[in-house]
This record gives C-alpha cells, sequence and structure tokens, in this order.
C-alpha cells in the first residue's frame, strides 16, 4: 500500500484549505450561526466553482471525478474551518447515492449539486434526525431498512430539532412512502443504504482529523502567549504532554482513515469494518483533542466569546453524525470476534480489489 | 544522553576511554558496544560527542552484568579504565556523534526494531486467547481486546505511511517520537488485557503443575513494562512531541 497522494489531489486539498481561511472565519462562522438557516448560499456556490460540492460528481456530469482518497483529504480542511455546510450530506453521501441509483434522479440532480444549485439531504436509519433537510432541495430517504424514496421537500413535513451545535441544522421529517417515491427496495436499497452510511461516517471521521487539528493548533497558541508564573503556561511539562497526547492519537487516527478511504473506493469486501474503525479512531482523537483543549484554555476556553468552542462543537456533532462510537464499536467487535475477520500480520488490506 | 561524561581522548591513532556506561542492552552477552563518547573535554551537551565502535574484550573493559525485573540479565553496566580504541573505530566524523546517535534512535523508537508485524500477532494471539477462554469474560474486556486490535492495526497503517513518506523524500525525525509512545503503551495494555482472561493463571510460572496453555504472556508482560522506559522514557518522547512537532515553548 502506498499512502502517496497524487499531485491533483494535494492541489486540490491546499487550494480549500486558502479558500477556507479567507472565507470560513470564525467571524463568518458565528454570522452563519446567528443565521435563520445556518446556511451560506453564497460560501456553497463558492465551494462549487473551486469544484468541492461535485468532487464525488463524475467529470462527464459536471463534476471534479475525485474518489474517496480525496475526499478524506479535502474533509479535514472543512474540519480544519468547522465549515457549517452540507459538504458531508450533499457531495460525499448524496452525490455517490445518486451515481449508484443512477437514471433520471442522477442525471437530473448531480449536475445540480456539482453547480452548486442543489442541496441533498440523506435520511438513514442510523440517523433519525436528518441534517440539512430545511435547505434541501430533494430528500433521499430511508423507509425501513430495506426502502429508499426520493421526496420533494413540499412532500415531508419537518419538525427543526434545535441541537447544541449552532451549525449543525437537523429535523425529524415525515413523510408518506409511495410507489411513485420509492427509487430503490429489497437488496438493491439495503447495498445502497449501507453504501451510504459508510460515505457518511467516513467523512465524519475526516472531517474529525481536521477538527482535532485545529483544537491542538489552537491550545498550542493560546499556551505559547499566556503567561504565568513568569513563564508561557505551555512551557510546563503537564501542559505539554496534555496535548502531546492529543497529538498520538491524531496521527494514529489520519492514517486509519486513508485506509478506510482506499476501502471505500475500491469496495473492498471489508469496507464496513474499515470505515469503522476509521470514525472510531478519528472521532476519539477529537474527543480527546476536545477534552485536552479545554483544559489547556483554562476558563477562557469555557466561554462563548472565545472561538475554541466552534471546534469543540463540530467534535460533538461529528461523533453524533453516522452512527456513534459505541455502534462502529459493535460492528468492530462482531467482526473481529463473531465473524472471522482475517487478522495478523499481512492481512491489513485484504479485501481489496 | 547530552550529559555524556565518558571520555574517549585522541592519543595517536587511539582513542583512550575513561569512564563508564549504564543499561548498555544486551551487554552481558554483547561482543560489541557502540557508543558516544565525549571526545572535546571542554564541550557541553550535545557538541564534542563521537560515536565510536568498542570491541568488549580490550584490556581495560569491564563488564557487569544487570538483572532486569524479569531476571534475566538484560542490560550491563560498562566500566572504561584507559581501554585504548583504534580511531578507524569511529563512526561518523569527530564531534558528530549525537547526529549519528539520533538516527540510530529514530530507527529504536520505531519503524525498524518495532515491526509492526510483532504487535499485530500479539494482538491475534490475544483474540485467540479470549476465543479460547471466551466463556465467563465481561463485554467490556471483549471491548478492550477489540480496541488493542484496532491499535496494532493502526500502528502498522502508520507504519505503512511512513514509509510512504520516505519514499516522497522525507526523513525519520521526531515523529519516532509519536510511535514509541504509541506501541510501548499498545504493548502493556494487550498483555495486561491477556494477564486479565488468564484469571487465576495469570500468576503462574510455566513450571506450576497447574500453568498449562498460560503461555509466555507473564514473562513478555514483563518485558513490555520496559517499554515506555527504554530509548528515553514516554515523558521525553511527550516533550520532545510537543517541542519539536507542536512548537510549544521550552
Amino acid at each position: 500500500m502506498d499512502f502517496r497522494h497524487g499531485e491533483d489531489p494535494l492541489l486540490f486539498q491546499e487550494t480549500l484549505r486558502d479558500f477556507l481561511a479567507k472565507e470560513c472565519t470564525p467571524e463568518a462562522v458565528r454570522a452563519t450561526w446567528e443565521s435563520k438557516t445556518g446556511r451560506s448560499p453564497a460560501l456553497w456556490k463558492k465551494l462549487a466553482e473551486i469544484g468541492a460540492t461535485g468532487l464525488l460528481v463524475p467529470e462527464a456530469q459536471g463534476g471534479a471525478g475525485f474518489d474517496e482518497t480525496t475526499a478524506v483529504l479535502l474533509l479535514e480542511e472543512a474540519g480544519r474551518a468547522a465549515l457549517p455546510e452540507p459538504l458531508v450530506g450533499t457531495a460525499t453521501v448524496a452525490a455517490p447515492l445518486l451515481r449508484e441509483l443512477g437514471g433520471a434522479l442522477a442525471a437530473e440532480w448531480l449536475p445540480r449539486i456539482a453547480a452548486g444549485e442543489a442541496i441533498v439531504a440523506v435520511g438513514h436509519p442510523v440517523s433519525p434526525f436528518v441534517e440539512d433537510a430545511h435547505v434541501a432541495d430533494l430528500l433521499l430517504l430511508s423507509a425501513g431498512e430495506s426502502e429508499l424514496h426520493a421526496v420533494r421537500p413540499a412532500e415531508a413535513r419537518l419538525t427543526e430539532q434545535p441541537a447544541n451545535d449552532p451549525g449543525r441544522r437537523i429535523a425529524s421529517v415525515d413523510f408518506a412512502p409511495t410507489a411513485a417515491t420509492r427509487v430503490a427496495e429489497g437488496e438493491r436499497a439495503r447495498a445502497l443504504l449501507a453504501a451510504a452510511l459508510d460515505r457518511g461516517a467516513l467523512a465524519c471521521a475526516a472531517e474529525a482529523l481536521g477538527v482535532c487539528d485545529r483544537l491542538i493548533g489552537s491550545a498550542v497558541a493560546y499556551t505559547s502567549q499566556r503567561k504565568q508564573f513568569g513563564k508561557p503556561v505551555g512551557s510546563f511539562q503537564a501542559v505539554k504532554h496534555l496535548l502531546a497526547n492529543v497529538k498520538v492519537k491524531l496521527e494514529y487516527a489520519r492514517p486509519v482513515v486513508w485506509r478506510a478511504a482506499w476501502s471505500v473506493a475500491q469496495g473492498s469486501a471489508h469496507r464496513g469494518v474499515h470505515v469503522s474503525m476509521a470514525k472510531l479512531a478519528a472521532c476519539e482523537a477529537a474527543a480527546l483533542g476536545v477534552r485536552n483543549a479545554l483544559q489547556a484554555h483554562g476558563a477562557i476556553g469555557y466561554t462563548w466569546e472565545q472561538d475554541l468552542h466552534l471546534w469543540l462543537r463540530r467534535a460533538w456533532s461529528l461523533e453524533q453524525s453516522w452512527g456513534r462510537s459505541s455502534f462502529h464499536l459493535g460492528r468492530v467487535r462482531r467482526a473481529v470476534l463473531d465473524d472471522g475477520l482475517p487478522i495478523g500480520p499481512g492481512t491489513t488490506f485484504l479485501g481489496g480489489a | 544522553m547530552a550529559a555524556i561524561t565518558t571520555t574517549a581522548l585522541r592519543d595517536g591513532d587511539h582513542y583512550v576511554i575513561q569512564g563508564q556506561k549504564t543499561w548498555a542492552s544486551r551487554g552481558a552477552f554483547a561482543d560489541w558496544l557502540f557508543g558516544l563518547f565525549r571526545t572535546d573535554p571542554s564541550s557541553e551537551r550535545h557538541h564534542g560527542l563521537t560515536f565510536v565502535l568498542v570491541p568488549l574484550d580490550t584490556a581495560g573493559v569491564t563488564v557487569r552484568p544487570i538483572a532486569q525485573l524479569d531476571g534475566e540479565t538484560g542490560f550491563a553496566e560498562v566500566f572504561f579504565d584507559g581501554a585504548r580504541v583504534p580511531v578507524e573505530n569511529r563512526l561518523g566524523p569527530e564531534g558528530e556523534g549525537w547526529s549519528v546517535a539520533m538516527a540510530t534512535a529514530g530507527f529504536e523508537r520505531g519503524l525498524m526494531l518495532r515491526s509492526p508485524a510483532r504487535f499485530q500477532e500479539t494482538a491475534a494471539r490475544l483474540v485467540a486467547l479470549l476465543r479460547e477462554n471466551g466463556a465467563g469474560i465481561e463485554a467490556p474486556l471483549r471491548d478492550d481486546v477489540v480496541r488493542c486490535w484496532m491499535g496494532a492495526e493502526a500502528y502498522a497503517l502508520e507504519t505503512y505511511r511512513t514509509v510512504s513518506r520516505l519514499l516522497a523524500g522525507g526523513k525519520i525525525g521526531a515523529e519516532a517520537s509519536l510511535n514509541k509512545i504509541f506501541w510501548s503503551e499498545l504493548d502493556i495494555r494487550m498483555h495486561e488485557l491477556a494477564l486479565q482472561i488468564l484469571g487465576d493463571r495469570a500468576e503462574l510460572l510455566p513450571e506450576a503443575p497447574a500453568a498449562q496453555g498460560v503461555g509466555t504472556w507473564l514473562d513478555s508482560y514483563l518485558f513490555a513494562l520496559s517499554g515506555p522506559i527504554y530509548a528515553g522514557t514516554n515523558e521525553i518522547q511527550r516533550n520532545i512531541v510537543a517541542e519539536r512537532i507542536l512548537g510549544m515553548p521550552r
């Protein structure tokens, strides 16, 4: 396995990082929080212009035509900027789901996603609250475990559910499933929903890496300038070790996320367990980042005015999205202890093409 | 290591070594000792050090084995009293020993010495142990075993990433300190869990009549406990991570 990324993906990542550093500042995130929808159509349009909304849309439909190994690099940047836009739901879950559904639905919606003209929200049995349903132009909703429906906003009744992270806008969605809305059923629907879950969890894991990195960076910056006993508090070992521990977790989560991205892109037989390992590793790194970055900031980090909580809230949101840690640990436990997943030296990349 | 006081002073085409080295790994059975010596007595810290390869049968060298926690003589104290070593036994330039030692420490803390297969194999044996002794093992312990297996996989994946970075022209730098912290703590955790699963048999030596199938977990546990200490304690590694990777103030 070679983890070197190609020039194009790295350039795309750098472009998005620079773009978000300018366009998605903490002030901009706070302004979006205060807005009615919690979303910025202008920013979404600009994200489309650099290719981010269509990153997984085939070039023939106006997209950038990348796969998940590139998507995780971009989502890490979204996390680093605490971007409050539906990159996970629309760009990395809905777009490939539409591509796999194919037909008129894909032909209608994929070019619109790539152009930044449509937001498509996905409702999945693992997450009963649908993110971005309130701004969606199309809803892809499960009914039970084995039916998938394409629902227009006018056909659905939304109950918005205010949540801990003002950047996460979720709603309960009621709709009447009919033959007209049904786009897949039975085994096919189950396979599509399983793939959607893995893409959603992978995307959250990648975003959590960026959140964790930013939490470390904020704590390093703060403890380097805040003085106590005549020295920066960051010169004390007790503080250093708090942040070093987060860095260890982060660096041992990143390649787990990259391997999961490879497995999803390859359609590996072990895709699900690899994704669950990635979600666990990245969200646990971010969770330790939350605890230790907050501790390193002291009281100022516990205020609304300090920007730290933009990333604390992202970390909590990502843990809640596309399967919490207990769900993913359960998947890994069953694979390893009950289902005979091959383990030991030489098994790390089994199951790929 | 920067506080080294053992000197190797030039006398013609020889270094004359005076002083003492402690914690020489495998020193009790070794034929050679590779080490850092102060060749410039007026130097301080990491300056003025030279890497020299010393045959342990040289006159003036005395080796005293030290028994470890597990009873084995895994390391030794080595005394030098005017031991003469040819200048050609020097590795790298005189006074540049620190960078030679740092290169070897980078390998010691990760990648080369601590192959991922070693931890993946331990994790696979731990899973097998859980299966064999599965009845009566509580759910939290089962989850901890699964977490250890994930840790061993993460270690393997991080090694692939390091190798990819080296292929792209990168170097092994302070990142080796991240490895050292990760594998040494994972290794202890895996052995602690194995002893929990073994239950009453965990404390038995292999010769105990009831020790059947207990394997080498206890012995390896004692060895694993040295992991966070040798090659620079994990506290030192955390300082390195904080200062050299994160850029925190000294």
